[in-house]
């Protein structure tokens, strides 16, 4: 079980302090599969990061399985179970899709082995095991090897930002089943940062931030109507002054 | 053969044994060991040390292993090998220096090399540097490789230089003939207070001619690097070179590219990179599990790799 105690998350603006998380707390239970979601620059990513250990909250504290994980390194945290897939993969010179593979899964995999996590993402394993994860891959690639990593590492909770983003419309079937087919087999818990509607449809929990906040909690019956109905609204302040 | 020697030549030139065809093995400054076939042949520099390997024309799929080992603080030596490979070969060739020095007086092997390519053939030459030992005594190399293609020729010439090489001045020189191909791919690592300077000179004369230098170098603690790359495009031809250098501690690293045209139809690029292992690189291969440290050294080993 992850549990977020009163996170707050401050960035420094010109002198001022700015608050990107403001006391988020946050429990997701075993196995559940939850979607975060909610308008751009509200602090999905943030949250994420600071569950990874990549950015330090201000101050709250994080629990994994009731262990305070708060100051635990990146390292740490990703040997007690928690996995994280960038929402912009980092590219390396000279080390091939194998390699990252086979670093993910902990251990000297076969050939064959590593493929089969790149088929259950949609890419012929055959033209992409030797290649470098360099320029040479485009976007929607690297996005599809990154999950392909995260399925590789097994572990019980698996951070997902933005998965959507850069994978084009004949894959995005076939990336629902890879999450479904995650949930049921790891049996772990997922926690994915999507706008997707079919994301969010597939989710059994779904957690609405805004402005650093949590704005709602609920089931996909409880969050979703709201928040399609919504969708068409421009929230523009200033537009709205203008009036 | 010592302990010693064996385990310098498996590093240098990946041998465990005895090789199959042509070699010649010079351990501390004289032939250990040499064997010669029917189309290559060794014969000892009367002028000069060294030795001339002539290849007869037609030589295909044969390899030639020149290893050369030092154990001897204070050894010395230029050595002079001239490849005379003749037209429509295809062979490869394995050179590589490793040098033990326990001592507290330097060991120094300066190798020239003279490669006289001639038409249609194909010569891959593979150079391996390393050196090991406790002593105070520097391991110094100095390699300088000159390189002649015939027409239609190829070459493609991989230099590695990873591990306990002091100091190091590299010179690679080449002209290109009509439709001679080049090829160059360097690996550098430098590492403590060692020093190395890389440099190419490439003359690409013929029409259709090309030529393409890759170094990738990591230079960590304090050690420094220069790398000088000059490709000059003196007819219809085609010219590349990229330097890409990863900088830890408190290396230095200089890269210094130059390509000249003198010819209207000369098309010349040159590339030069320097900068740290961003920072995401660590951080993704963290979120897999890695340390800080295991981390960099993954990325460093598929730098090089």
């Amino acid at each position: 079980m992850l549990r977020l105690e009163h996170v707050t998350f401050d960035v420094k603006d010109g002198n001022q302090e700015k608050g990107i998380l403001r006391d988020v707390s946050l429990t997701v239970e075993d196995k559940k599969f939850v979607a975060i979601t909610g308008p751009n620059g509200g602090g999905k990513s943030t949250l994420a990061k600071v569950i990874a250990g990549i950015e330090k909250p201000t101050s709250g504290r994080i629990f994994l399985d009731g262990t305070d994980i708060t100051d635990w390194s990146i390292t740490e945290r990703a040997r007690a179970g928690i996995s994280f897939a960038f929402q912009q993969p980092v590219r390396f010179k000279g080390v091939t899709v194998k390699d990252l593979i086979t670093l993910a899964a902990g251990e000297r995999i076969s050939t064959a082995g590593a493929c089969e996590y790149l088929s259950e993402v949609g890419l012929c394993a055959r033209d992409y095991i030797n290649r470098e994860v360099n320029a040479s891959l485009s976007g929607g690639e690297l996005k599809r090897i990154e999950i392909a990593t995260i399925i590789a590492r097994q572990t019980k909770l698996s951070l997902f930002d933005e998965p959507e983003a850069g994978i084009d419309l004949w894959s995005f079937q076939n990336l629902i089943q890879v999450f479904d087919k995650m949930h049921r087999e790891i049996q772990g818990t997922i926690l994915i940062i999507s706008h997707q509607e079919r994301i969010l449809n597939i989710a059994d929990e779904i957690v609405v931030i805004a402005d650093g906040q949590i704005r709602k909690t609920g089931t996909k019956d409880e969050i979703l109507p709201e928040l399609l109905g919504q969708a068409g609204t421009v929230n523009c302040r200033y537009m709205k002054e203008a009036e | 053969m010592d302990q010693i020697a064996k385990e310098m030549l498996a590093q240098v030139a990946d041998l465990h044994e005895v090789p199959e065809g042509a070699y010649n093995i010079r351990e501390n400054g004289k032939s250990a060991a040499r064997n010669t076939t029917a189309n290559i042949d060794i014969v000892t520099k009367t002028d000069v040390s060294g030795i001339d390997i002539n290849i007869k024309s037609g030589t295909k799929r044969e390899s030639v292993h020149i290893p050369v080992i030092i154990s001897e603080t204070g050894m010395k030596e230029v050595v002079y090998n001239d490849f005379h490979i003749g037209d429509d070969c295809d062979v490869t060739i394995i050179a590589g220096c490793g040098i033990h020095n326990c001592g507290n007086q330097d060991a120094q092997h300066d190798g020239v090399h003279s490669f006289f390519v001639g038409k249609n053939s194909v010569v891959r030459y593979v150079e391996k540097h390393y050196g090991e030992g406790d002593g105070n005594g520097e391991r110094i190399m100095n390699p300088q490789t000159v390189v002649y293609l015939g027409e239609n020729s190829y070459m493609q010439m991989e230099a590695t230089q990873i591990k306990g090489v002091d100091s190091t001045k590299r010179q690679t020189i080449a002209h290109l003939e009509k439709n001679a191909k080049l090829v160059i791919k360097e690996k550098l690592l430098t590492h403590g207070h060692q020093d190395a300077v890389s440099e190419f000179e490439v003359d690409l004369d013929g029409e259709g001619s090309s030529a393409n230098v890759v170094s990738r170098s990591v230079a960590k603690e304090q050690s420094t690097q220069l790398f000088i790359s000059k490709i000059r495009g003196n007819n219809r031809c085609a010219g590349h070179s990229e330097c890409d250098s990863i900088i830890m501690g408190d290396a230095k690293i200089s890269a210094v590219p130059e390509i000249t045209a003198n010819h209207p139809d000369a098309a010349l690029i040159h590339e030069a990179a320097i900068g740290k292992i961003a920072g995401d690189q660590i951080i993704k291969l963290m979120t897999l599990g890695l340390t800080e440290a295991e981390a960099e050294a993954q990325i460093v080993n598929g730098f090089l790799k």
